[in-house]
């Protein structure tokens, strides 16, 4: 069965900003968000399109989905733990 | 009367007071420019050399020198703390309530350690970020006997960046000497994917570790430090255990700055245009040095090469005319010194545009950083590097 896209219950405007602020940013909202929590960074830094998956892996979250928009990338992560 | 004020006395700010002093010298005489400096001590501390307290047999009293010293006589030194900064009114207040009005603003207020966000550091980690904190781990290092070394990074951004991997690099090369290294177990821990934050370094720096059999474990964000168990976990879920323990403390910005609304919470760095290192929406205000947003390695040598385009933009509006963008444009010029051990080492020199290629490490480079470590009072400050 196919997971359902969740509602996103924040953002982080991190574009402008460069590797690894991105997934720093992303960090400090997973740090005070509750599990179930769905975050979207969004990030003009293309290094964010690999370093931010592998880390969400390695944290054991969920990569939710990774879009290309115009002039940046909205990548969407649920805290799991 | 055209008012400059500076905050912070390290290297940005004592060479932005001396370049303007430099530039603006007859005006300063006639009394229709002034150049006043706040710090918080009055004494210059020069940083880079703490990492030496601990791993080269540096002393305390050479890394300090009353900031009067190094200013031109034309800077009016004022010692104090700042309380508030008020943009609309350009006021500053010290916490002594003393106000300081100003036309041009240069905010070179560096950034602070906060060890005391992590539960546990201060009495369990070791760090390299204060003269009495380094003294601290060179005692540790001397009463070492074998074991495992744990050395991490507890939050970024952070000063010298290369910092704790010269560290990882310096002790192993010592423990060899000592003949400890085939009792010691060495661990290095990055918050990031890989060991370093510019690729290309960290491909120079990670076979490095592998050669020297320093374990690499990356994607490790310090969450907690268990002193019973002396293990650290990570935010990823992992646990690496230590005898000693060797972290980079977190760091923040001046809290002043997030109270005067001018740095968001809770880093309290301060919104800095890349090229002309204005603040926010202010047009005469300037950042450099740790206290930017900027993408860029917080060090001294960053404070040093944007300290002349801070000149060269106040200068223009002083004399009325418009800025040379050669030099009043920051492109992001960054040079330092890297420590690979065993008496070698290497350079990194990049702006925005240009990501650092340094070059196979040799003792040249090595030699470069200690000669510049002790030549620093006469040439960066007064501005004649």
């Amino acid at each position: 069965m196919t997971e359902i896209a969740p509602i996103t219950t924040r953002t982080v405007d991190a574009r402008g900003s460069f590797c690894p602020g991105p997934l720093m940013e992303l960090i400090r909202a997973i740090r005070e968000s509750q599990v179930g929590d769905v975050i979207a960074v969004y990030s003009s830094d293309s290094g964010s399109r690999t370093d931010i998956p592998k880390w969400v892996e390695k944290a054991g979250h969920r990569l939710v989905e990774l879009v290309a928009r115009d002039g940046y990338d909205e990548i969407v992560v649920e805290k799991r733990r | 009367m055209h008012r400059i004020l500076i905050i912070g006395g390290g290297v940005g700010g004592t060479l932005t007071a001396n370049l303007l002093v430099k530039k603006l010298r007859a005006r300063i005489g006639r009394g229709e420019v002034e150049v006043k400096l706040v710090d918080t001590t009055g004494q210059h501390v020069y940083q880079p050399g703490f990492m030496y307290i601990a791993m080269g047999g540096e002393r305390a009293a050479n890394l300090e020198r009353p900031e009067r010293s190094l200013l031109d006589r034309r800077v009016q030194l004022v010692v104090g703390e700042v309380e508030r900064v008020d943009p609309e009114q350009q006021v500053v207040t010290l916490a002594d309530g003393r106000p300081i009005g100003y036309d041009q603003l240069v905010l070179a207020t560096g950034s602070r350690i906060v060890p005391e966000a992590i539960e546990h550091f201060d009495t369990e980690a070791h760090h390299f970020y204060s003269a009495e904190a380094a003294a601290r781990l060179r005692a540790a290092l001397d009463a070492f006997t074998g074991g495992r070394i744990l050395i991490g990074i507890a939050g970024m951004p952070y000063k010298c960046p290369p910092a704790p991997l010269e560290v990882a690099f310096l002790i192993e090369a010592e423990l060899r000497e000592r003949g400890l290294r085939d009792r010691t177990t060495l661990d290095y821990c990055s918050p990031i994917g890989r060991a370093f934050t510019i690729e290309s370094v960290s491909a120079m720096a990670t076979p490095i570790l592998a050669d020297k059999g320093i374990e690499l474990h990356t994607f490790f964000n310090v969450e907690a430090i268990d002193p019973e168990r002396k293990v650290v976990l990570s935010l990823e879920g992992e646990e690496l255990p230590y005898d000693l323990l060797i972290l980079v403390p977190p760091h923040k910005g001046q809290q002043f700055l997030i109270d005067s609304g001018l740095a968001p919470a809770p880093g309290g760095w301060l919104p800095t245009n890349r090229a002309t290192l204005l603040v926010g929406p202010w047009p005469n205000i300037y950042a450099l040095g740790d206290a930017t947003d900027l993408p860029l390695s917080k060090a001294g040598s960053t404070a040093h090469f944007e300290a002349p385009v801070v000149t060269e933009r106040i200068v223009a509006a002083v004399e009325g005319r418009a800025i040379d963008h050669s030099r009043g444009d920051y492109l992001g010029k960054v040079m330092c010194f890297f420590e690979i051990g065993d008496g070698k080492g290497t350079l990194l020199q990049f702006d925005y545009e240009h990501p650092p290629r340094p070059p196979k490490p040799n003792r040249l480079w090595h030699l470069g950083k200690i000669v510049f470590n002790k030549t620093y009072w006469h040439t960066v400050p007064k501005g004649r590097v």
